[in-house]
């Protein structure tokens, strides 16, 4: 049985991914199961300098859900490349790095600093809804989504480019095809949904920044409309991911077009759950007598 | 290593708007440190796990003491003898005991997750409970079983003395080189003040919303100043417990 995927040259040896922000450097997880018999890792999201995040409170439960509004907490890409990608290349685990930035400028040096990394993938987030200036702004107009895809990608010399879309837009196949047109070697969908809670006692919004971001199970339907959409318009390399909670989510998402997947909001409940979906997708495979993962994928588009 | 397990319940009480539940978990038990807590699935519709701290070890069983807030803890509260949780533990550092003369203080809620530490703390230690009103004290006699001393303090008087627990700690705190503490923030903040004014070492047991339970999404971080800078720390991979000068209340 084939589970192998290539995306941009990159063997993955199954499809299953873990989503940037749920998955943290790897290291916790590692101590549950060897994160090695995932496909790849996409670390928690870089920017050029630490970061300390937003203020609490930072996550709510939703129906089917949960709302973050962690804000990019993260140690700096120097950091990052320093202590944490040689555990994780020693692990043997391709590498997603996902950059943010608050301004094109910021995109384009912690871009050139990942390229010149052991990192596999570089990830352009442009579709944080959790921080105030850059994130999600980014991804929500077109012509800004040509702009910094094309200066990202000049930085980027041989690292795929994989540009991660927001589901916070009127039509997700114009910026997917923005992004392709000027570099994206892959697209990753969706990012969280924006939301919003008001706490009843205060009567003021419960995050401070507001805004949250929406994932899980309930955002599910939301990601396989968008994968379905964009895999119409183009035949980059999709990742897809939003509400994978089991194998038959991820299928779902792998027959609307996706190539390969991301658990994410799943790994906070159970942090087995990327392992247990990529052992449930292999039994998938064998009970339904599919000897390549490749069978499934874009099935719903033939 | 904290993993998940699928844990029976043994025995469930209620008492006051209090749960107590022991539940069969010997691979917890076994390793567990004072201080530690467990993540428990409530089922019922609930999407993320519920932080409850480790009360006690009894043999191969760990108990878990609660009080209804949501619909997390709502949903726990309606379990049944012989029916099963899923428990992701034990999770978080736990108290440091390195000191002799323990002195327990815990407020509302937070007198649970000290009263493993009183075993171990053994008869050197003492305790400070304090409570809203007589009705709501609990685990009084259970913590005299293990400590020297307990006192209880009340908001209005109904049991113990009225006042707050740091009206009692003022008076006794010479003679003891620890205190570890667990309660509302505004309690920790004014038993860490106190400590420092005595020169004590102080562990606090803080609370944040939190999403995993083991470090990766960063959800319940709070504000420590550790390396000579602030940094956000998880509570649950880097604490519960920290070392109350490193604390911004
Ligand atoms: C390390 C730790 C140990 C704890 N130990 C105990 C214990 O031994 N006994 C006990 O009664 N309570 C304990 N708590 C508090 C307990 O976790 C909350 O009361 C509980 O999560 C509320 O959930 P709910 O669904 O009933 O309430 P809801 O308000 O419906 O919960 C909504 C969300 O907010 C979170 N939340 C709400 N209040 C708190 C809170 N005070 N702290 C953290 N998260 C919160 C919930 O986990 C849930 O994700 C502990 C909290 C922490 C962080
Ligand atoms: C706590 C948390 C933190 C996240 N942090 C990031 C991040 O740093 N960068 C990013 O591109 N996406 C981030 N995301 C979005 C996820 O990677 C993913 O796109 C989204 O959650 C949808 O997948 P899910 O429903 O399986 O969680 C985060 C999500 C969560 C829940």
């Amino acid at each position: 049985m084939n589970t192998a995927v290539e995306i941009c040259g990159v063997k993955l040896k199954n499809p299953v991914t873990v989503a940037s922000g749920t998955f943290g450097f790897g290291r916790e997880i590692n101590e549950f199961f060897p994160i090695k018999e995932l496909g790849a890792v996409a670390v928690k999201g870089l920017t050029l300098e630490k970061r300390l995040g937003n203020v609490s409170p930072r996550i709510c439960e939703t129906p089917s859900g949960i709302m973050n509004s962690v804000g990019l907490q993260n140690p700096g890409i120097e950091t990052f490349l320093r202590e944490e990608l040689p555990f994780l290349k020693a692990e043997g685990v391709p590498v997603i790095a996902n950059i943010n930035g608050s301004c094109i400028e910021d995109y384009v040096r912690i871009a050139g600093i990942a390229a010149k990394s052991d990192v596999d993938f570089i990830e352009l987030n442009i579709s944080c809804p959790n921080v105030r200036c850059g994130g999600a702004a980014f991804g929500q107009d077109e012509k800004t989504v040509e702009k910094i895809t094309r200066e990202v990608k000049a930085e980027c010399g041989e690292k795929p480019l994989i540009v991660k879309l927001s589901p916070n837009v009127t039509d997700i196949r114009v910026m997917a095809l923005a992004a392709e047109k000027n570099g994206a070697d892959a697209l990753s969908l969706i990012n969280t949904v924006m939301g919003m809670k008001i706490d009843l006692k205060t009567k003021k919004p419960f995050f401070e920044n507001k805004v949250a971001g929406l994932s899980g199970a309930a955002v599910h339907p939301i990601a396989v409309r968008m994968v379905y959409q964009v895999r119409t318009v183009t035949s980059l390399p999709i990742i897809g991911m939003g509400g994978i909670m089991c194998a038959e989510d991820a299928i779902e998402l792998m027959m609307a077009g996706a190539n390969a997947v991301a658990v994410g909001t799943a790994t906070l409940i159970n942090p087995y759950s990327a392992r247990d979906i990529k052992n449930e997708l292999v039994r998938y495979m064998s009970d339904n007598g599919i000897s390549d993962i490749a069978e499934i994928i874009c099935a719903a588009h033939k | 290593m904290s993993d998940i397990f699928n844990c029976e319940i043994i025995k469930k009480s209620q008492c006051f708007e209090y749960t107590d539940l022991m539940i069969s978990a010997p691979e917890i038990a076994e390793k567990c440190r004072p201080g530690q807590f467990l993540h428990i699935d409530c089922g019922k519709g609930t999407t993320l796990r519920r932080p409850i701290s480790i009360c006690e070890v009894a043999g191969t069983c760990v108990r878990v003491v609660f009080q209804v807030k949501g619909k997390g803890t709502k949903a726990l509260s309606e379990c049944e003898e012989g029916g099963s949780i899923s428990v992701l533990g034990p999770l978080g550092n736990g108290f440091d005991f390195s000191g002799e003369r323990v002195l327990l203080i815990g407020g509302g809620l937070g007198v649970f997750p000290l009263l493993q530490a009183a075993k171990t703390a053994g008869k050197n230690s003492v305790a400070i409970l304090g409570f809203r009103s007589a009705d709501a004290v609990y685990l009084k006699e259970d913590f005299e079983k293990y400590c020297r001393e307990v006192y209880i303090s009340t908001d209005d008087g109904t049991a113990g003395e009225k006042g707050f627990v740091t009206d009692i700690q003022k008076r006794i705190i010479c003679g003891f080189d620890l205190v570890m503490t667990c309660g509302p923030d505004i309690m920790m903040k004014n038993v860490s003040a106190v400590c420092r004014d005595n020169d004590i070492n102080c562990q606090v047991s803080l609370e944040e919303r939190m999403g995993c339970g083991t470090g990766v999404c960063l959800c319940c971080t709070r504000t420590v100043m550790r390396g000579g800078e602030p940094d956000n720390l998880c509570v649950c991979k880097e604490g519960p417990v920290f070392d109350s000068r490193e604390v911004y209340f």
